[in-house]
């Protein structure tokens, strides 16, 4: 069956590699990497995710002010880690007092999920020359909104257009997330207590809601249930490495229960 | 250690425990190339392993907060997270009915008992 759909992969990619080499060839569709590159752009700040980013990020900024980064920190993050959920894990275990390792631990147990997500991408992006440099920055850019847009837009393109327009998508959800970043930052910094109070509380229940909206099957429900409840246990009890103990043990539970599911049905 | 040091130090940190963790993956994924569908146990386990981390991370946020929500009490944030939840699973999925209801209940708490 996994054979079968990866064939299937690689014949729609050849239909895809001799279009497009068509195409060029003939001449008939005038492809330019820099309109790719603003369309993309201008689909980012265009969608809804752009909302929910500015959202995310204005959240995250008000935390990186309460516990102590500086703004440009907080941009170079956005940057340089390109994932809210593991910034906000960065910020939250470095400001809390976390170990450097500690944290670093944290952040890459919850990266892993971005590596499959590249493996999805790859096929649709993948030039027809087969080379490997233009990839490099899709790949730094994946992340949640970039790849939902992606999958949903770029196989409509042409496919010497979609590099650039993922570029521009990218970058337009990026600097919509320093923009906000900052915005968050010094917001949280002048607001009356009351109101700060209510934006340092956008980041929890935005991503307890989001993560909630993203579970599709049982075990997701039940790894974020273990994760709500041995999270805060584990910090009570001060336990070393309290949130690498709650991607572990509740991660296990997840899978617990899937394979439990896979085994009934 | 050398006033340069001290204030290079939180981007040698960003690197090594946030960008360098977190970008292998990614790295990891581009050198798979194909090969791995959304059934395969790696997915499975990556999506469980994930998702328990960031609810922790959001717990955590609720229960031990820092700064201005700190000062509005834990039942109030308990209220508010189980409120917003509670809105958002009831109509019909909507995140942003789920968050606004959540920041109503905050805003509401923290002008009873934030001066």
């Amino acid at each position: 069956m996994r054979l079968a759909r990866v064939a299937r992969l690689h014949a729609r990619e050849q239909c895809d590699t001799k279009r497009a080499m068509s195409a060029s060839t003939t001449g008939h569709v005038p492809h330019s990497p820099s309109r790719a590159f603003f369309a993309g752009f201008r689909s980012a700040w265009n969608s809804v995710f752009a909302l929910v980013l500015a959202g995310t990020y204005v959240g995250i900024g008000a935390i990186a002010h309460d516990l102590g980064f500086s703004s440009w920190w907080l941009a170079l993050s956005s940057l340089l880690v390109w994932a809210a959920p593991a910034q906000l894990i960065l910020i939250t275990a470095l400001g809390t007092g976390a170990a450097l390792f500690e944290a670093a631990i944290a952040v890459t147990l919850s990266a892993i999920r971005l590596m499959p997500m590249v493996v999805a991408l790859l096929p649709i992006i993948r030039p027809a020359d087969g080379r490997l440099k233009p990839l490099l920055l899709p790949t730094h850019f994946t992340s949640v909104s970039m790849w939902v847009e992606s999958l949903r837009l770029l196989p409509a393109l042409p496919r010497e257009e979609r590099i650039p327009f993922c570029n521009g998508l990218s970058i337009g959800y990026m600097s919509v997330a320093v923009i906000f970043g900052f915005v968050g930052f010094y917001l949280v910094a002048g607001l009356p207590p009351i109101f700060a109070a209510a934006l340092l509380f956008l980041t929890p229940i935005s991503f307890l809601i989001t993560t909630a909206r993203n579970c599709r099957m049982l075990f997701e429900y039940v790894a974020m249930i273990a994760g709500l409840i041995i999270g805060p246990l584990l910090a009570w009890y001060q336990v070393n490495l309290d949130l690498m103990w709650t991607g572990v043990i509740g991660g296990a539970i997840g899978y617990a229960v899937y394979k439990v599911r896979r085994f009934a049905t | 250690m050398t006033s340069i040091g001290s204030e290079l130090w939180p981007y040698v940190v960003l690197v090594v425990a946030g960008f360098l963790p977190n970008e292998v993956w990614r790295i990891v994924g581009l050198a798979v190339g194909r090969g791995l569908d959304e059934e395969s146990e790696v997915v499975i386990v990556a999506r469980a392993v994930a998702i328990a981390i960031l609810a922790g991370v959001v717990a955590k946020l609720i229960l031990f907060p820092s700064g201005a929500l700190a000062m509005v009490p834990v039942m109030v944030r308990v209220a508010a997270a189980t409120g917003g939840f509670l809105v958002y699973w009831f109509a019909r999925r909507s995140v942003f009915a789920g968050v606004a209801a959540a920041e109503l209940i905050i805003l509401a708490g923290a002008g009873f008992f934030v001066r």
